[in-house]
């Protein structure tokens, strides 16, 4: 870990303002920055510590909206019984991800920040475009089974590990923020992430010092049914390798809502209109299940050891779509 | 920089970049929270920070000078044991002992979590969610055992708890 | 180390060669009654509390902290450390390498002559070509991250992946058993057998991954003097390795390692770090304290090698084996001489005329490969019971009474009795009480998403006795007092030796006070290859042997005549209090040795495993669901930590079988998934409610308390019994291990 400067702000205006020059980066839990600092990954100059901001609530909002303070723990967002009665598959992803420490620590808006948790990311000597533009990269060559099948450019197949934003993304919501010039933001969870193209390292839409206050999850979407499912390499406590987040819902024997994330395949939490159009209007069947399985990996690309995600993904869907669709 | 450890206060000229747990086992003398990986994939570090148990290594003790500390040698004496480390005792639950201070600290905040409700992983009703083996395991899977005292971990665990057999082992489907 | 001979006046020392069988035990006349009961461990307390002091945590003046640079190219050499980029860091002292002295290669167990030293050459990715010391470990550690950006390396061409070499195999110089034996003629064999299996399995590189990182805290006094507070499992062994490193006599060398948190084989020869703490350290005229990183012991510590191994099997129509060939590969470092055992337990466990056991090394340029929990067994039962499943299906008979077929009368190839052996016992009980019975046929017990399903393997490995010494002291106060350098890294060891004290010299538990891990006293056997209890309990026994004749004398009785119990001494119709016979105190000294009993008999623990899991019939996720190890080693010392032990390898197994990995990457042989996030030792939840069952037994063959090792024995068939089980779960047989779910996914049926 290089030397760094430390600022503890206490307003979200004054973390903003603090954050003032490149370098400067905001720690909130901290547990995956530091990870990162320790290794030299991340090398920032100046950490303004946001932890104790006043934006650790969770408010519920007159249009039947939650809306999420950025410093919301990941144990007590999962633990909340608005969450849980409303946004189960929330809950079920939170609970799905890390350990019970590591939960009480990792914030609401660090968590949307996770870094991937690709081999060579982690390691300096190994060339990493998303780490050190231009190097290359080392995973395509290289051991790549947890890496991505979908989004993937030629200069990164990383993966993003988090399970909580799968879960965001299948819910619609939107990441509110504090810009540098003091303006606020919102940004849809849709929009907020970039797929890797030439540029890997910049991530999110996220200007510069631009810090994240809240999440707004809209209105749930009545009588809908909500799934989270993690496959992983052992019981508890690992990384996806696929994830799925089902909000669905049927009426009259068809479906007529159906929002699909999926964590584990791409260099963000994934989601595909296409699989939706396959499957809102149709009557559950394993035919449009299946369809909706096609039209997820029509541009996939395996890279050899993470081939296996895509049969694998495939089978978790439909297993998913059955059980959100059951009668 | 200033600390409130197990109830007393330190005073302590540390690195920026010291972690709480680097601050306790290079500063404090308090080496019973261990380093097994210090990136938070293992929990032998595992401290209670305002009651609730968190990675230690993977924090800056800086940001935690208005906090109250519990490190393992806060819990209890070994003359004058916490339940919980005297349960680790009868039920073997360690073997080399390394990562048995992260375990116990770990075991106390997940039961006051289990107290106030929160659901876990493998909890098939999120608003109710009692204890039992399952629920234990999973619930302290962020603590790594090599020895793979695991099974003797949950005894411990659920004799504090004050589960019967029945209540340990209900009928449930493989845990997904 | 108390200098307690001279307080107490003259030594005794009692030695042992185990030549002749040892009918008679002290352990079974003794009036205590502590032995074998599931006492709780005396350094629990300690342990529980916080207060056992591991190698990195002795709290020493002026300490400066090490940190290690490890190479960043595969194979190759330093060009330029540019040791000023770290130097300009604020709070670094020094950079400090000693191209000939620093360790290469990290040591072998139990040898006394130092590993490869010199760090100018690279061998391997990650090899700790120099140590960063600063004020602050924060400052050594940032100058050690920057110094192994800058460092020029001459790269060279380097060997990285087992496939692309096998055929420069070599046959490596004999270990633990030769490299090859025959017996017989296999192919004939083969040829002429009702029933042939002729399958290939393969087992990954795996790390031991002990808890504790690798720590010295090394500091020299005025004399010359090194004192290394370590993590070691074989402290006398590792005192002469680090002296033959640094050219220091070995009573130059002192290691202290009073608690040892976990070794599974990483910490029985010394590691890179304790050379390059001990130069630092001298260079700098203070202690220095060098921690590994988890990513360094990924790197530079010890591997369990990765392996290839044919399985050959031959029977007649009734299943009785009668050929038999295991073929193996494994790798290691050019010049090391080391191979993984993997056809140890073949030697033995099943009869056939015609055997064939080989193993042949591809020397790669990867990180070390050495000893892990049950080095041979872990991996190469595997593929054996592995394979006996395979058979007991073509032949459609139930895998136990395939096993009962092939039991042996004596060994069959040494044609010598075995000392005790108890398969067959082992798998009938564990059948009775796991409900074998109910097993069903492939892939007919599912419920819901999951199918379920039953395995089952013989457990064997082979025991042991190592020299080992330890001082046993009885007070003025009449208190006794154990002396060894033996360590308990987890083992029970403390506890162990307190009740073979306690059963033998009649004294309550809590007067005895146990003294492990530190050189000056008596050399013990150290903790490896399971013969820890064995042996090092057969030393104190020794010695509490000796005082009880002394004690005798005092009391004027014949020793035989006499009862030791609550700390009196009862004989002739007297009872005494202990501490009135001793005066100020005596002490002795035990020895044991190993001698023509383990030539004269075939001495292993033997049991059998019980496994059920589901696999989930969508993604191919295993659970193992219940877990039943019945288990014969000898006489058990104490039920409670034998237990543990057992459940330990077991859960081991679950490692091996369906998750633990390292992934060489083939470019460089570095490793990928160098921490625990990534590399997936099981955690609670991977982890079932086990269960162990002992059978009584005794050894007079293995030593004077008649146990055996038990350490190694709960991992030796117990992945091969969860891969028995995914096959009657799902009907698919994975040969590559770990059994991750992608392997499975082919065989589910559709969705």
């Amino acid at each position: 870990m290089r030397s760094f400067t430390y600022a503890r702000a206490d307003t979200a205006e004054q973390a903003v303002r603090d954050n003032d020059a490149d370098g400067c980066v905001f720690i909130a839990g901290g547990t995956n920055l530091l990870d990162l600092m320790k290794l030299q990954v991340e090398t920032p100059e100046k950490l303004v510590d946001i932890s104790r901001l006043p934006l650790a609530e969770i408010e519920e909002r007159e249009d039947g909206g939650l809306t999420i303070g950025a410093l919301v723990p990941n144990s007590d967002l999962a633990a909340d019984r608005r969450v849980i009665e409303k946004y189960e598959v929330l809950s079920r992803a939170l609970l799905a991800g890390a350990s019970g420490q590591l939960r009480n620590k990792a914030s609401t808006g660090g968590n949307l920040l996770q870094r991937t948790r690709c081999y060579y990311f982690y390691d300096l000597a190994s060339p990493c475009n998303k780490r050190e533009p231009g190097t290359g990269c080392s995973a395509m060559g290289g051991f790549n089974r947890v890496l991505a099948v979908l989004g993937t450019s030629e200069h990164c197949i990383a993966t993003h590990p988090s399970d909580m934003a799968v879960a965001m993304r299948a819910l619609d919501a939107t990441v509110v923020t504090l810009k540098k010039d003091g303006d606020k933001r919102r940004i849809s969870i849709h929009d907020f992430y970039r797929l890797p193209g030439d540029t890997p390292h910049i991530e999110t839409v996220l200007e510069p010092g631009e810090l994240i206050t809240h999440v707004e999850l809209p209105a749930p979407v009545e009588g809908a049914r909500h799934v989270y499912r993690k496959v992983r390499d052992r019981a508890s406590y690992a990384f996806a390798l696929v994830s799925v987040a089902g909000v669905v819902t049927v009426e009259d024997g068809r479906i007529a809502h159906a929002a699909l994330a999926f964590g584990g395949l791409g260099p963000m939490p994934w989601r595909d209109d296409a699989v939706e159009a396959a499957l809102v209007g149709q009557a559950p069947s394993d035919a449009a299940f299946g369809a909706a399985a096609d039209a997820l990996f029509r541009d996939a690309q395996g890279y050899g050891h993470n081939d296996f995600k895509i049969p694998l993904a495939r089978r978790t869907l439909i297993a998913t779509l059955r059980e959100l669709t059951a009668e | 920089m200033h600390f409130t450890i197990n109830g007393q206060h330190h005073e302590v000229e540390a690195d920026i970049r010291t972690s709480l747990l680097d601050l306790a086992r290079e500063h404090l003398g308090l080496t019973g929270s261990k380093k097994g990986c210090d990136h938070g994939q293992c929990g032998a570090c595992t401290m209670l920070v305002n009651g609730r148990r968190i990675n230690s290594c993977l924090t800056l003790a800086v940001m935690h000078q208005d906090d109250e500390i519990v490190t393992i040698e806060g819990l209890g004496q070994p003359d004058k044991l916490h339940p919980l480390q005297a349960a680790f005792v009868s039920h073997d639950g360690y073997q080399c002992g390394y990562c048995t201070p992260g375990q116990i600290c770990s075991a106390v905040g997940m039961l006051d979590e289990a107290k106030k409700g929160w659901p876990s992983h493998v909890s098939a009703d999120l608003t109710d969610a009692p204890l039992d083996d399952h629920e234990i395991s999973e619930r302290m899977s962020g603590n790594i055992c090599r020895c793979a005292a695991y099974p003797n971990i949950v005894d411990a665990i659920a004799e504090v708890a004050g589960l019967s057999d029945e209540q340990r082992q209900p009928e449930r489907e493989v845990a997904a | 180390m108390l200098g307690l001979e001279k307080l107490f006046g003259g030594d005794d020392t009692n030695a042992l060669k185990m030549d002749e069988p040892h009918p008679e035990s002290l352990l079974d006349t003794g009036a205590q009654d502590v032995i074998g009961k599931p006492l709780d461990r005396i350094d629990g307390p300690l342990k529980v509390a916080g207060r056992a002091t591991y190698a990195a945590e002795y709290d020493l003046d002026n300490v400066a902290y090490g940190f290690l640079v490890g190479s960043t190219v595969g194979k190759g050499k330093v060009v330029d450390l540019h040791a000023e980029i770290a130097k300009a860091v604020p709070g670094v002292i020094d950079v400090i390498t000693d191209y000939k002295t620093f360790l290469r290669n990290p040591g072998q167990g139990g040898e006394t002559k130092s590993p490869t030293q010199g760090v100018e050459s690279v061998d391997y990715w990650g090899e700790p070509v120099a140590i960063v010391v600063g004020e602050s470990y924060e400052a050594a550690r940032d100058g050690a991250y920057r110094l192994q950006q800058a460092i020029d390396f001459e790269t060279k061409e380097g060997r990285y992946n087992l496939d692309a070499y096998r055929d420069e195999a070599k046959t490596p110089p004999p270990g633990v058993i030769p490299p090859d034996y025959k017996q017989g003629d296999v192919e004939k064999a083969l040829a002429e057998a009702a029933v042939t299996l002729d399958a290939t399995y393969d087992t990954p590189s795996q790390n031991s991954a002990a808890m504790e990182l690798h720590a010295s805290i090394a500091s020299w006094d005025e004399d010359g003097r090194l004192t290394i507070h370590g993590a070691y499992q074989m402290p006398s062994s590792d005192r002469q390795q680090l002296a033959d490193a640094l050219g220091l006599s070995k009573d130059k060398v002192r290691i202290i390692a009073r608690y040892v948190g976990g070794g599974f084989g990483s910490k029985l020869g010394i590691a890179p770090e304790s050379v390059a703490a001990a130069v630092a350290a001298k260079t700098l005229g203070r202690p220095v304290k060098a921690v590994m990183a988890r990513q360094q012991v990924f790197d530079a510590t010890v591997r369990r090698s990765d392996t290839e191994q044919r399985v050959r099997l031959g029977a007649d129509a009734d299943g009785r084996i009668t050929a038999i060939a295991h073929e193996t590969l494994g790798s290691n470092l050019p010049g090391e001489g080391f191979f993984e055992p993997t056809g140890a337990s073949t030697h033995f466990v099943y009869p056939g005329e015609n055997r064939l056991i080989t193993h042949r090394v591809v020397e790669l340029d990867r990180l070390l490969s050495g000893s892990m929990r049950a080095p041979g067994e872990a991996v190469g039962m595997l593929a054996t019971e592995s394979a006996m499943d395979e058979l007991a299906d073509k032949i459609g008979m139930d895998p136990i009474e395939l096993r009962r077929r092939n039991e042996p009368e004596q060994d069959p190839q040494k044609q010598v009795p075995f000392s005790t052996r108890q398969v067959v016992p082992a798998l009938d009980k564990g059948a009775e009480l796991f409900g074998w019975d109910k097993r069903k046929g492939v892939a007919e017990d599912r419920r819901g998403e999951w199918f379920h399903g039953l395995g089952v393997a013989t457990a064997a490995r082979s025991n042991v006795l190592q020299p080992s010494a330890a001082k046993v002291t009885i007070d003025g106060q009449g208190r006794a007092i154990v002396e060894t350098d033996m360590t308990d890294i987890g083992t029970g060891t403390y506890t162990i030796l307190a009740q073979i004290t306690a059963e033998i010299l009649g004294l309550p538990i809590e007067v005895v006070t146990v003294h492990l891990g530190d050189t000056d006293a008596p050399p013990g056997a150290g903790s490896g290859g399971s013969w820890g209890a064995g042996s090092s309990g057969s030393s104190v026994y020794l010695a509490c042997e000796a005082l009880r004749k002394q004690v005798a004398d005092k009391m004027g009785v014949a020793a035989e005549t006499m009862t030791m119990k609550d700390g009196r001494v009862i004989a002739d119709n007297r009872s005494v209090p202990l501490a009135e016979l001793v005066g100020d105190g005596m002490s002795a000294t035990g020895e044991i040795k190993p001698g023509k009993q383990e030539k004269e008999t075939t001495q292993a623990s033997y049991g059998a495993h019980f496994v059920e899991v589901a696999v989930n019939a969508v993604t191919g996720e295993v659970r193992v669901v219940r877990m039943l190890g019945v288990f014969a080693g000898g006489r058990i010392l104490n039920e409670k930590t034998a237990r543990s032990q057992c459940i330990g390898g077991m859960v081991f197994g679950i490692g091996g079988a369906l998750t633990e990995e390292i992934v060489h990457d083939p470019r460089n042989g570095r490793v990928a998934n160098r921490d625990l996030a990534e590399y997936h030792v099981p955690a609670n939840a991977d982890v079932p409610q086990i269960e162990v069952h002992f059978l009584p037994e005794r050894d007079v063959h293995a030593n004077p308390i008649h146990a055996k090792g038990l350490g190694e024995l709960g991992i030796s068939g117990a992945g091969a019994a969860i891969a028995n089980a995914i096959h009657n779960a799902v009907g698919v047989r994975v040969r590559s291990f770990p059994i991750t779910l992608d392997k499975l996914l082919d065989g589910l049926p559709p969705v």
